[in-house]
């Protein structure tokens, strides 16, 4: 190494040790230690007690925090791959969420061969994935349409493209309710993996397990897909710079219109995850469209990385705070998220992995 | 300030049409005073700061209806006694609308200084992020409200008959439209707008950005509380359903219908919005091609992607185009200047800068 690489590393080291010592960032380092010492030692009279004392529930709550960051990961993904190379806030993403969610319901109703009460021993593997694929395809292909016809000619203007697809949401809520009603409906897990297991005296569901499974294969296919393909390639070039990929020769409104695909299947496969672990209702495609922004905008726009490690953020959050809260503020763990987004932005606005669009 | 030049055409336009609607009570039917128009101003007054603070400070904000709504909880709470849900602090009517007042003005520089340093797209996400949060929290904390809401509020005496709750909308909108469109101009009007176009140089120049935006938020927020005390006394109650994220779309649909750049378009929307729906299930077509009252939101959508696909600026953005083209016409020669470039110019600037 020479000399003057030394002095830049040096200039680094010290520029991030002066980062260290900004007030948003000392407060937020205060408050994370102090939450640790809280749960691991303090958290008396709350529904599951200090960890100390009881690590069964402290294991169980993190398991629920990392399984429902899968989850949100996989919703999170396919809103941040569109945005981070077309910059389109794609806020028909629940919806597509939810499209999926109810196809693959009702497939999976047409397979089984039953409408109510599906006993999930009925359920095979194929009665699960075929439905999956089925509904994230629906969506995918919804997903494309929606893009070629609303969004493909009038690319830059952001605004005008997020109002468009906010209307688009509306109407197919609206639709939504006038074909599937508005009841909850469930997808059922198929029944190889509908058991429980015990970890420290308390039970688990191994479903949860799958979905976790499941989202980190699709991660890790994102990541090959993103860094170890040509298109992939294309992707994170056009990320960096459109003009520079255009003129490099490349048809980036192919591109476009591929990424569009997979990000909308990636709803699609979410909506069926979700669907399957909390059901689904008119008003699920808005608080999943919530989920995937509080991601994004904790893990930072446009970022894999960022979507992988706000959804843990946030999942921590929302599982930690109704268990570790005293009892009679149970209520209150929603303003524990907002907590986490306002010290998040202080410290970064863009977030954790994210720039200035 | 001279008197000369504010007599303008537009001013004066401004002039018949607020007399026209002081006059209206005695011109029209009292449903269509008392519920389509006192909708009307309310919705606008709530749209309007939406559009202030896209037009001016280049934030387009979707936590109006949240401002709106905390205003119409923080009433409720300190106003009744004896209700079924909420604090019941039983204060006096007008003690609980400077409390609602005053802490909706704190909520909203609070949110807006959270929200202070991100722009654009971010600053959109962020605002429905509160918006969302803000429901649940009055959806699940029982002590200020629960699921259920907040009913049977009293509307301060003053104000009994509904028809002065008309003359308090429209008293409030003027004095927000005139009061918007005079911020313009003063110190913090320029800077604001500074601040929208190009926030590097602000900063460079010694202005504190985060801390124009949160004003900016603050101001409007203020005014959406105002708004949201007309609608709790126009409804008597409030639920957090009314605040959830649906009705918050809509709003920012009211303020685009009418055009997010323009101040007047935000009570021209919302008089189009309440015209629809309150009189689209009179039409004798409705039930035949399959739209019932049931699916309203979808009529509302395709309206807005309709004026989303004409044109980004709305209903006045077509109004002032087509203007434009009959002029060009009866002048007979081509205008140098193509009508159709401004619109896509100034909402790429409200965007606080598109580089991609």
């Amino acid at each position: 190494m020479t000399p003057a690489l030394t002095d830049v590393d040096r200039a680094i080291r010290r520029n991030r040790a002066a980062a260290l010592r900004r007030p948003p960032v000392l407060v937020a380092a205060v408050v994370v230690v102090a939450v640790a010492a809280w749960v691991l030692l303090l958290a008396d009279g709350t529904p599951a007690g200090a960890a100390a004392d009881d690590p069964g529930k402290f294991l169980v709550t993190a398991l629920d925090a990392v399984t429902f960051a899968g989850l949100s990961f996989v919703a999170a993904s396919g809103f941040t791959l569109i945005f981070g190379l077309m910059r389109t806030v794609n806020m028909a993403h629940g919806s597509l969420f939810l499209l999926a969610a109810y196809v693959a319901i009702r497939v999976q109703e047409a397979m089984v061969g039953r409408s109510r009460n599906i006993d999930p021993a009925d359920v095979g593997l194929l009665d699960w994935v075929v439905p999956l694929l089925a509904g994230a395809g629906v969506a995918a292909v919804l997903g494309l349409l929606i893009q070629q016809v609303f969004l493909q000619w009038n690319e830059g203007q952001e605004m005008r493209q997020t109002l468009m697809t906010l209307a688009i949401t509306v109407v197919l809520a609206d639709q939504m309710l006038r074909e599937f009603g508005g009841l909850a409906q469930r997808m059922v897990w198929p029944g190889t993996v509908t058991h429980f297991f015990s970890i420290f005296g308390e039970r688990y569901a191994a479903t949860r397990l799958f979905m976790l499974a499941i989202a980190v294969l699709i991660g890790v296919l994102l990541w090959l897909w993103l860094n170890r393909t040509s298109i992939g390639m294309v992707i994170r070039a056009g990320v960096d710079d459109r003009q520079m990929v255009r003129g490099l020769g490349i048809n980036i409104r192919r591109v476009f219109a591929l990424t569009f695909l997979v990000g909308s299947f990636l709803a699609g496969v979410g909506g069926v995850l979700g669907a399957s672990f909390a059901g689904a209702a008119p008003g699920t495609d808005g608080s999943w469209l919530l989920n995937a922004l509080v991601v994004v905008i904790i893990g930072g726009l446009g970022s894999l990385k960022g979507a992988a490690a706000g959804s843990l953020l946030y999942g921590t959050v929302v599982a930690f705070s109704p268990a570790y809260l005293p009892s009679q503020y149970s209520y209150y763990a929603i303003i524990m998220t907002f907590g986490l987004l306002a010290l998040v932005l202080a410290v970064r606005p863009y977030g954790l992995f994210g720039r200035p669009a | 300030m001279n008197l000369r030049p504010r007599l303008t055409g537009e001013t004066l336009a401004l002039a018949v049409l607020v007399l026209f609607l002081v006059l209206l009570p005695s011109l029209a039917t009292a449903f269509f005073v008392n519920f389509v128009m006192t909708q009307t101003l309310i919705l606008g007054l709530a749209a309007a700061t939406i559009v202030f603070l896209a037009k001016y400070g280049g934030m387009t904000s979707l936590a109006q209806l949240l401002m709106f709504g905390v205003a119409g909880f923080m009433f409720g709470n300190a106003a009744l006694e004896g209700g079924a849900r909420g604090l019941n602090l039983g204060w006096h009517p007008w003690a609980a609308v400077g409390f609602a007042i005053v802490v909706t003005t704190l909520a909203a520089f609070v949110l807006g200084a959270i929200a202070s340093r991100t722009t654009g797209i971010y600053f959109l996400m962020l605002t429905l992020v509160y918006g969302v949060i803000g429901y649940f929290v009055f959806a699940q904390i029982v002590e200020i409200s629960g699921p259920g809401g907040i009913t049977s509020i009293q509307r301060p005496d003053l104000l009994g008959p509904p028809v002065r709750l008309y003359y308090a909308g429209l008293l409030l909108s003027v004095l927000a439209y005139v009061g918007f469109r005079a911020i313009r101009r003063t110190a913090f009007g320029l800077a604001l707008q500074g601040v929208r176009d190009d926030p590097v140089r602000m900063a460079s120049l010694g202005f504190n950005v985060p801390l124009h935006r949160a004003l900016a938020f603050t101001l409007a927020g203020f005014v959406a509380g105002l708004a949201g005390l007309l609608n709790v006394w126009w409804n008597g109650q409030i639920d957090p359903a009314s605040i959830s994220i649906g009705p918050t779309l809509i709003l920012l649909i009211i303020a685009v219908i009418g055009g997010i750049s323009s101040l007047g378009g935000a009570w021209l929307g919302a008089f189009v919005y309440v015209l629809v729906f309150t009189y689209l299930r009179d039409l004798p077509l409705v039930d035949r091609i399959g739209i019932t009252e049931a699916r309203f939101n979808t009529v509302i959508g395709v309206i807005v992607l309709a004026i989303m696909v004409l044109s980004p600026e709305g209903l006045t953005g077509i109004i002032q185009r087509l203007r434009g083209r009959l002029r060009r016409r009866a002048a007979t020669e081509p205008a140098p200047s193509d009508g159709r470039s401004l619109p896509v110019h100034t909402t790429q600037k409200e965007l606080g800068g598109t580089r991609s």
